[in-house]
């Protein structure tokens, strides 16, 4: 399990560090969030590349779990 | 319920349903009495609001515009009502100050936001291909620095009572647009006569539009420099569609308004000095890719809580001060004896759109780090 942490951080930080996680090709990827707007972004980033994308709340923010 | 609508609106319907809601209401904010091919500008209605209170004395802008204090409130009630309304606050205010001031002085040489922009375009005026041409070009190169590792570090969350600064400061605008007071003789508040400024729908259509608008653009994050930012980045088109769903309901509706009108000059509210178009929305841009929004984006933001894009907000405010007081912004082509007089920038305007250039460039130099949030 890799995790990065994109909480607090603002468009399109968030998008740029799960893109980089993804293009390391180690999976299962948990990208922590804190917002809705990223939790979305990076969301629709996974759709686009064809990934299994799973979120969930998580503490204060949200859990967005990427697989193949 | 909730979740579904949320879904709905980060959906490429969602977003086109925003951009063509702006496409058709700012050319009735036009017809109901706002100025020409300015529905709705974000950065000129800060500027007027700028004038409203005195901080520029151009007497020609000069109004409380109701739109940006409804986007604002439009924006929090949305985010209040899907629970997304998060105080945070912290990553570079006094970085974000400086682009927001800068992001005005580079719009108010174009005459206009984003937003305006694609309205100009679609209202026929051909020099908006230039500022839109500076706009992607800003843009560009803020993505060349957010590759290269630029951020302004996290946010974190904070008080309540953080978020709600700037919702309380519309408030307070609007209380001061209703009761108009004059605090000295001759002094502010102050509202246009003649000009720009004196040209404004009825304040409860403004009001009902602005709700409208920001309750939207909320729910699906439209945003004019991410939008272009997303595709130069990431080949992402999601928020794209939604600035050409604008530009598209924008253009129909002033055909069917008889609003459209083609040509470079003389249109109204706009130069043809074709570099320092290119030149401020090139500024304008990167400001806005380096803070993360574009100038309603930031007030959406906001709305919902941030309080770095409300520093950038009033940036742009405190930035229109020094645009009118120092004779930055545009000047507008004008009709003299029948012949075309050619405006644009002052060179004083000239210089302060390098400066900001050369300082935006600077900013991107110098904020970067090998892992994102780190210093």
């Amino acid at each position: 399990m890799v995790t990065v942490d994109a909480r607090g951080l603002s468009c399109p930080q968030p998008v740029m560090l799960a893109k980089q996680a993804i293009d390391k090709g180690e999976f299962p990827i948990e990208v922590l969030v804190d917002t809705v707007t990223s939790r979305e972004n990076v969301r629709r980033l996974a759709q686009r590349l064809g990934l299994k994308v799973q979120a969930e709340p998580s503490g204060d923010g949200f859990k967005v779990t990427l697989d193949k | 319920m909730s979740e579904r609508l949320t879904r709905f609106f980060a959906s490429r319907w969602g977003i086109i349903l925003a951009g063509a809601a702006i496409g058709l209401l700012a050319p009735l904010l036009q017809k109901a009495g706002n100025p020409p091919n300015m529905g709705i500008c974000v950065a000129c209605f800060e500027r007027d609001i700028a004038g409203a209170l005195g901080l520029h004395r151009a007497a020609v802008v000069q109004y409380i515009r109701p739109e940006i204090i409804a986007f604002v409130l439009g924006s929090l009630i949305a985010a209040l009502l899907f629970k997304e309304f998060k105080p945070r606050a912290g990553s570079a205010p006094i970085v974000r100050f400086f682009l927001g001031m800068f992001a005005m002085i580079g719009a108010l040489a174009f005459l206009g936001c984003p937003w305006r922009a694609l309205l100009r375009l679609a209202g026929g005026d051909l020099n908006a291909i230039l500022g839109l041409a500076g706009l992607v070009t800003g843009i560009a190169v803020g993505v060349l620095f957010l590759k290269a590792g630029y951020n302004l570090g996290r946010a974190q969350r904070t008080h309540t009572a953080v978020g709600w600064v700037m919702p309380l400061f519309m408030v307070s605008l609007l209380v001061l647009l209703i009761l108009r007071p004059q605090f000295t003789k001759d002094g502010a508040i102050f509202f246009s006569k003649t000009g720009p400024g004196s040209l404004h729908a009825p304040i409860l259509i403004s009001l009902a539009v602005g709700l409208v608008i920001g309750f939207l653009a909320q729910r699906t994050r439209f945003c004019t420099m991410g939008s272009i930012r997303d595709v130069i980045l990431m080949g992402d088109t999601h928020l794209i569609s939604g600035v050409g769903a604008l530009l598209v309901v924008a253009f129909l509706t002033n055909l069917a308004l008889g609003q459209f009108k083609l040509g470079f000059s003389p249109q109204p509210v706009a130069h043809s000095s074709h570099l320092w178009n290119f030149l401020g929305m090139s500024l304008a841009g990167l400001a806005f890719a380096l803070a993360g929004g574009c100038p309603g984006r930031q007030l959406f933001l906001a709305g919902e809580g941030d309080g770095d894009a409300g520093v950038f907000v009033i940036g742009m405010i405190v930035g229109a001060g020094f645009s009118h007081n120092f004779a930055l912004a545009g000047t507008p082509d004008s009709v003299v004896d029948g012949v075309i007089k050619v405006g644009g920038l002052t060179t004083y305007g000239q210089w302060a759109v390098i400066i900001g250039l050369v300082l935006c460039l600077l900013i991107g130099f110098t904020m970067r780090s090998k892992k994102a949030g780190e210093v």
